[in-house]
C-alpha cells in the first residue's frame, strides 16, 4: 500500500517537471534563436478590455452570490465522504445501516431544504 | 506483459511514467482531431482539412504555432501566479491517469490505489485552484468574473458526481478502480442509467464543456479566465481542457462501462479501454454541438435543485436493492431501474425547470 504511495508521489514529481517543460519549451526555444522575437509595445501590454483604456481596479470586493452555495457545499462535501466508507461495506450489511444512512441524509436535508425555502438558490 | 518490467520497481515505474505522457499527448491530439473535425459535419461546414490529408496533421500544424509565438504578460499581472495558473491546470490531468487500468489486472498503471475512485474525485476537483489563479492574476475584469463563476460552478457539480461515484461503490463494492470494473457482472451504465447520466453532466460542468462552459461564455467574457493568455501557456489551458475530457471519458468508461473488460481482455483489453473512452468523448462532442450555453443562473439552479435531489434518490435506490438482494444486483433489476430513471427525470423535471429561473434586475 505504502508503495503505490511512493509510486503516486514519485509521478507527481515527474508530472510537475513535465509540466514546467512544457512552460519553459518556447524560452528555450527563443535562446537558441527559433522562436518569436520579443517585440515590446505600450499597447500590447495593457489588459484587454474591448480596446477601451481600462477603468479602475480589478480586485474589489463585490457581491459574487456564490457564498451559500459554498456553505452548502461543505455540508455535502462532508456527508459524502461520510458516505464512501458506507457504500463500500453495504454489500454484508441489512436494513438498520441503511435507515441509518438515510437518517444521517436526511438531517442534511433539512438545511438543503430550509436554504430552498429562503431562496438561497435563486438569482434575486 | 513482459514480467520483467512488472517485477523490477524501477523499470515498471519509467516505463509506464512514459506511457501515461505519450497517451496523454497523443489522446488529446487525437481528440482534438475529432472535435474539430466532427464539429465540421455537425455544423454543415468542413472543418480543418488542409494539413496533410483529411486534415490529420492539424494538431501538429496548431502546436507548432503556439510554440513559435510570443509570450505576452500584461504588466499589471501578478506575474507568478500568471505563469503558475496553467501549471496548475495541468497538473492534476496528468495525475488522474495515475490509477486508471487500461489493459487487465495489473490495475492502474503508476499504482494499484485500493481508494482510486476517491483520488480520482480529489485530483480531478484540483484543476479548478488553477484557473482560479490565472482568472485572478491576470488582473482582467472579464477573466475575474469567469474564475468566480468557474469556482461556483465546479463546487456546485462536485455533489452530484461524488454521490454518484458512491451508488457506484455501493453497487460493486469496491473502491479501487479495477475492482469497480470488474465488481458486477454487468456494467453500471446498464444497471443505473440515472447515475450515469447524473455523472455525465456533472462531469461536463466540472471539465468545463458543452452547455456548460460558462467559464469562457465567449458571448459575454470575451474568452473567460484566459483572455491574457498568448502562446504555450495559452496552448496548456488548451491541453488541460481536452486532458481533463480524455480523463473524465476514462473515468466514465472504466467506471461504468467496464474499462478494459470485453471479448478476449487478456490481449486486447487496451482496445476495448480506449474504444470505450472514444465512445465517451464522441458522446461529449455530440451533447456540446446539441445544446445552446446555459445561462449561470439556470446552471447553478440545475446542480443544486435538479442534480443533487436525483443523486440522492439514485442512491437511495441502489442502497435499496442492495440490501434487498444482499450486495449482489441480479441484471434484470435493470429494466426496472431504466423504468424508474425515466418515470423520474420526466416527473422531476415537471416539476422544476431551470429555464424557468429568472433574473430580476436592480436599477
Amino acid at each position: 500500500m505504502l508503495n503505490s504511495f511512493g509510486l503516486l508521489g514519485m509521478f507527481l514529481i515527474i508530472a510537475i517537471l513535465v509540466t514546467a517543460a512544457f512552460v519553459l519549451i518556447p524560452i528555450a526555444l527563443r535562446l537558441v534563436g527559433l522562436g518569436a522575437r520579443r517585440n515590446p509595445n505600450t499597447d500590447k501590454y495593457t489588459i484587454y478590455e474591448c480596446g477601451m483604456v481600462s477603468v479602475g481596479k480589478t480586485h474589489i470586493q463585490f457581491n459574487f452570490r456564490y457564498y451559500f452555495f459554498a456553505v452548502l457545499f461543505v455540508a455535502f462535501d462532508v456527508l459524502a465522504i461520510f458516505l464512501f466508507p458506507w457504500a463500500l461495506w453495504m454489500g454484508n450489511a441489512g436494513v438498520f445501516e441503511l435507515g441509518a444512512a438515510v437518517l444521517l441524509v436526511v438531517i442534511v436535508l433539512i438545511g438543503y431544504l430550509y436554504a430552498w425555502k429562503k431562496g438561497v438558490m435563486q438569482w434575486k | 506483459m513482459n514480467s520483467w518490467i512488472l517485477d523490477n520497481f524501477w523499470a515498471h515505474f519509467a516505463v509506464f511514467t512514459i506511457v501515461i505522457l505519450a497517451f496523454v499527448i497523443i489522446g488529446v491530439m487525437a481528440f482534438i482531431y475529432v472535435e474539430r473535425r466532427g464539429f465540421g459535419p455537425f455544423q454543415l461546414r468542413r472543418g480543418p482539412n488542409r494539413a496533410g490529408p483529411f486534415g490529420i496533421l492539424q494538431p501538429i500544424a496548431d502546436a507548432i504555432k503556439v510554440l513559435l509565438k510570443e509570450d505576452v504578460v500584461p504588466d499589471r499581472a501578478d506575474k507568478v501566479l500568471h505563469t503558475l495558473g496553467p501549471v496548475i491546470v495541468f497538473l492534476p490531468v496528468l495525475l488522474i491517469f495515475a490509477v486508471i487500468p487500461f489493459h487487465g489486472q495489473i490495475g492502474g498503471l503508476i499504482a494499484n490505489l485500493n481508494v482510486g475512485i476517491v483520488y480520482v474525485a480529489a485530483i480531478s476537483s484540483l484543476g479548478v485552484v488553477g484557473v482560479f489563479m490565472a482568472g485572478w492574476g491576470s488582473e482582467n475584469k472579464y477573466s475575474l468574473i469567469a474564475a468566480m463563476r468557474v469556482v461556483g460552478a465546479m463546487i456546485s457539480y462536485e455533489i452530484p458526481l461524488v454521490l454518484s461515484l458512491v451508488a457506484v461503490v455501493l453497487a460493486t463494492g469496491s473502491l479501487s478502480m479495477n475492482g469497480i470494473a470488474t465488481g458486477h457482472p454487468l456494467p453500471m451504465i446498464l444497471l443505473m442509467p440515472l447515475g450515469f447520466l447524473i455523472f455525465l453532466a456533472a462531469s461536463m460542468a466540472e471539465i468545463n464543456r458543452g452547455p456548460f462552459d460558462l467559464l469562457e461564455a465567449d458571448s459575454e467574457l470575451v474568452a473567460g479566465f484566459h483572455i491574457e493568455y498568448s502562446g504555450m501557456k495559452f496552448a496548456m489551458f488548451y491541453l488541460a481542457e481536452y486532458g481533463h475530457a480524455l480523463a473524465m471519458s476514462a473515468v466514465a468508461a472504466t467506471v461504468f462501462m467496464k474499462g478494459w473488460v470485453g471479448p478476449w481482455d487478456a490481449y486486447l483489453g487496451w482496445f476495448w479501454f480506449i474504444l470505450k473512452t472514444l465512445m465517451i468523448f464522441v458522446l461529449l462532442v455530440w451533447l456540446r454541438v446539441t445544446f445552446p450555453r446555459m445561462r449561470i443562473d439556470q446552471m447553478m439552479s440545475f446542480a443544486w435543485k435538479f442534480l443533487l435531489p436525483m443523486a440522492l434518490i439514485n442512491l437511495l435506490v441502489v442502497g435499496i436493492q442492495v440490501v434487498a438482494f444482499g450486495g449482489d444486483i441480479p441484471w434484470w433489476m435493470m429494466f426496472i431501474n431504466f423504468g424508474l430513471a425515466g418515470v423520474l427525470i420526466l416527473g422531476w423535471s415537471k416539476f422544476f425547470r431551470p429555464g424557468g429561473a429568472r433574473v430580476e434586475y436592480q436599477v
